[in-house]
Order: C-alpha cells, then structure tokens, then sequence
C-alpha cells in the first residue's frame, strides 16, 4: 500500500528558476491496484514516482509505504519494497555487466551484498527458465553485457529483474517510450503478466492513450503539480480516446 | 640482462598501484589522485616501522590500513561533502605531503642492512631472482585475492555502481558507502606499492610519490588497450593484462634509459608516452571516421 500525504515539492527553492512540481498532493493506492499515471509534460508525473521510490525527497508533506513512513528513507533503502523499470532501457541495467550478473544483483535487491560468489549452475539455471518465457533467444546469451541487448530486450530483462526478488510495488515509468511496437507489445505483455501473478502494486506512467485504455484499474490524471482526475472501475473503462485527448488542451 | 629483470620487478612491485588506479578509474570511473600521497604514505609507514625492527607482516597490516584511510578520507570528502572526485584527491594528497613528512620526521630514509620482503626468499643463488619470485608471488596473491572479490556478489555491486548509479540504487545498493570502500582499497594497494619499492630501492623518499599517479594511469592505459583488442571479459585476465600494462610501462622506460636518455628527462618521457597511450588510438579512430 501506498500513501502519501500532503506532499509538495519544490525545486531550485529560492532561486528565480524555482518551480513546484507537486503541490498539497494526497493519494492513497491499495495494495493489488495498478494505476495508469498521466498527465502533460510537466505535470508532476515522474515527480510523484519519484517521490514513491525515494529518488525525490518531499518538500512537504509525508509518505508512507505499507503503514510505514520512508518520507526521508532514500531509495536504496526502499527498494525492500519498490522494483522501477525507467524510461530509458540504459537505467534499469548495467551496460557493462552480463546479463547473468544483473540478474543476480536483482536476486539479492532486499539483501546484503556479500563477499562470496553466488552464481553458481543453480542460479544459472534458474535465470535460463525465467528468460526463456520471454521467447527473445536470449536464454543461451547469459554471458553476454547487458549493453549490447535492444532496448526492447532490455526493458523486458528489466522487468524479470523486478521480480526476482520479493517486490510489492513496481514503478513503471514509459517504459515503452523508447521502443518500437513491436517490442513495445512484448514488454507490456510481460509486464502485465507478472503484474497479475505476483499481485504488484503498480504506478504505470503513460504518454499512450491507448495503454491507459487497456491496462490497469484506476486512472490519475496530473495537471500543474495536482491530481486533476481519479478514476476507477467502470469510470475508467467506459472513457473514450477522444475524452482523454480533450484533457491535454 | 639484471638491468631488464630489476624494471620487470619494478613492474611487479608498481602492479598493486594498477591495479587500485583500475578499481577507481574502469570500475568506479573516479579520477582519483590520492595515488601520489598513498603510494609515499605507505612507503613512509614501511621504512619507519621496519627501522624500527617490526616484522614484516604487522608493516603489512598498518601499511594497508592506513592507505584505505586515505582513500576513505577523499571518498568522505566526495561523496559526503559532494566535492569533485579530483578535488576530493588533490585536497587529501595535499594534506598527505604533510603526514608523510610528519611519519618520516626527515626527508628519506634509507633501509640498508634491514630485512626486507625482498631477501626474505634465498632459493637462487642469484639475488634478483629471489626478488623476482617475491614479486610473482605478493603480485600473485594480491590479483587472485582482488579477482575474487570482484567475482563475487559485493564485486558486481561495485562494479554496478561505477556502470550505472541508477541500476545499483535501485538493486538496494548505497552508491556513496560503495565509493568509499572502492577508494579505500585502491589505495590500500597503491599503499603496498609503496611498501614493496621502499623495500626494493632500499630508501623511502618525501618525494617519490610526486607523478606516480601518471605511471599508474599509464599503465592501467596499455592494460585497457591490450583488454579492449582482444575482447577479453574475464576479470581474472583484465587485472593480469593490468599488472601486464604496468610492467611493459617501466620496460619502455628501461629501454629509453638503456639508449641513454637522460635520466633527469624520465618524468617527461612518462608524460609523452602516455600522451602517445592515450593520444594515438583517438588520432586512428578519427581517421578511419
């Protein structure tokens, strides 16, 4: 479960650039529920994700996740609980590493990193199964640096990585902004699916009409650093295209 | 010959110092010159103590000790402080000039008639052969010591950290505390560079560390040059090329003296050959563009 409450945030305070990207903001998101974020450039979007997974700290106001307050516990400290696919396929992943050493870091997202080495042919075997539902070819290339994957690949990679840990809330921000359909389709279908069969919170952040339409229980909209609209259930299914485009003006 | 083998052990010894430029420079991307006051540091701390009759393995211990302190002062410096890295190591590097004189009380001490590390082995006949078996053997230890780590689960969260801040924060990894002790043991091991060339030349100077830092990057350059041609993944391999990297540097430098190169140039000629290291590849890529 997620919570925040009252939270504003400013950016450059006192300088003549200043500007409040959220303002006096309150939302509660229930556990299960998986929300479709969207909103104009500049209306608070990533902000507020940020805010969730403690990359931003509030101005004001307060955040709770679970019943616990992280207000100021950075993000390192809260991906206990968050897993974040980002918009560009270069931040969720190591370039450099192998995608077998990503994984394993993933593995090892809740706990201490410690001196022994832990990818052993279990662990291979165990990251091999998970890749190969994917059906990229990318389960014999373990060795291969993340680096030289499409980005495509690399989303979907991010996205089994999230879960290869316990995870409650995942933070999806476009994370298919960067890609073209096709692999677009593959990473929401992965996404979807463990979203359902691990019970993820999810905040989706979405420029996509037609994603808001398809995916999720509840819609958000941000407008100037505030909620501007909060719809669930049949609200949210029965909105037309044409509806939403009214939105941004 | 004795000439090549004294710049090969010279390698070996200046090896553990490329191997701590390879932790901050390839894996942590930190241009780090703390190097200078380190690598003095743990020189100045081998010559007092072992004057002083300590065995070697206690000069060991504080000698590694007190180059991780180092390196935890410019990565609090860094990353508490949010100083520039480089600035972070000119400020303790300058700050070290200072300690190290204090620990020498002079500007050098001389080590003669003291047991070193060096003839601690007396299986050939031939002294530099000892030596140079005392060199493979720390070198040996040291690199598969370091490649294990690496290899490791806390290796590839160092090695996330310096390849993207954002991937390692998000897998639950404090970037901060990863610098501090990726910088602690770089300079831990530019501290036992210090302490295997006091030994090996037999004095510890106030000034010998000044440009080492260039010689380390230097070396670490070819290393990376040699890595990067033959595709080579393995971590184990790239600190070997590494301590490769350092010895052909010192070889080149053997060979500029061997043709009779003032020696007062050789700070100069380091400058130009790694100048050549790192100019020469730009100069052909930009050509084939």
């Amino acid at each position: 479960m997620i919570e925040l409450k009252n939270i504003t945030k400013i950016f450059n305070r006192g300088e003549v650039n200043e500007v409040a990207a959220l303002e006096d903001v309150s939302l509660r998101i229930e556990e299960g529920e998986f929300v479709v974020l969207v909103g104009a450039n500049g209306s608070g979007k990533t902000t507020l994700l940020n805010i969730i997974s403690g990359a931003a700290l509030p101005s004001k106001g307060r955040a709770f996740l679970h019943g616990e307050d992280v207000t100021g516990l950075p993000e390192h400290k809260r991906s206990r609980w968050v897993a974040r696919v980002f918009q560009d396929p270069l931040g969720g992943t190591a370039p450099e590493l192998s995608i077998l050493d990503n994984f394993r870091l993933a593995a090892l997202r809740t706990r201490r990193k410690k001196l022994k080495i832990g990818i052993n042919e279990a662990f291979k075997a165990s990251v091999r199964e998970r890749i190969a539902v994917l059906g990229l070819g990318l389960e014999d290339k373990l060795q291969q640096p993340m680096g030289t994957l499409s980005g495509g690949q690399r989303q979907a990679l991010t996205l089994l990585m999230s879960v290869m840990d316990h995870t409650d809330i995942l933070l999806l921000d476009e994370p298919t902004a960067a890609l073209d359909p096709k692999s677009a389709e593959v990473v929401m279908e992965t996404a979807e699916r463990l979203i359902r069969n691990y019970n993820l919170t999810t905040v989706f952040i979405t420029h996509n009409l037609r994603e808001t339409q398809r995916f999720g229980n509840r819609l958000i909209q941000m407008a100037g650093g505030r909620i501007a609209r909060d719809l669930r259930g049949e609200a949210k299914q029965q909105l037309e295209l044409e509806e939403m485009y009214g939105w941004f003006g | 010959m004795t000439f090549y083998l004294t710049a090969l052990i010279q390698g070996l010894c200046l090896s553990a110092m490329g191997l701590g430029i390879f932790i901050t420079m390839k894996i942590f991307r930190i241009p780090d010159i703390t190097t200078d006051g380190s690598y003095t540091l743990g020189a100045a701390v081998t010559a007092v103590l072992l004057t002083q009759g300590w065995p070697l393995l206690p000069v060991i211990g504080v000698t590694v000790a007190v180059g991780a302190l180092a390196g935890v002062m410019t990565g609090l410096v860094h990353t508490r402080l949010k100083i520039d890295a480089l600035l972070a190591g000119i400020l303790v590097m300058t700050g070290l000039y200072s300690i190290n004189l204090s620990i020498l009380g002079r500007s050098n001490i001389p080590l003669i008639d003291i047991n070193t590390i060096f003839s601690s082995l007396a299986v050939f006949e031939r002294q530099v052969y000892n030596e140079l078996w005392v060199g493979l053997l720390v070198m040996g230890v040291l690199s598969a010591l370091l490649a294990y780590v690496l290899r490791t689960d806390f290796g590839i969260a160092m090695r996330a950290t310096g390849n993207s801040e954002s991937m390692a924060r998000a897998m639950g990894i404090n970037n901060g505390r990863m610098k501090i002790i990726g910088l602690a043991i770089a300079n831990a091991l530019t501290a036992l560079s210090g302490f295997l060339v006091a030994q090996y030349q037999n004095f510890t100077d106030i000034n010998m560390g000044i440009g080492i830092v260039l010689v380390g990057l230097g070396s670490v350059l070819i290393g990376d040059a040699l890595i990067n041609w033959l595709g080579i993944r393995h971590v184990w391999l790239q600190l070997l090329f590494v301590m490769a990297g350092c010895i052909l540097f010192q070889m080149v430098l053997a060979v500029a003296l061997s043709l009779g190169v003032n020696p007062n140039l050789l700070k100069l000629i380091t400058a130009v050959f790694v100048l050549a290291i790192v100019g020469i590849p730009r100069l052909v890529r930009r050509k084939k563009l």
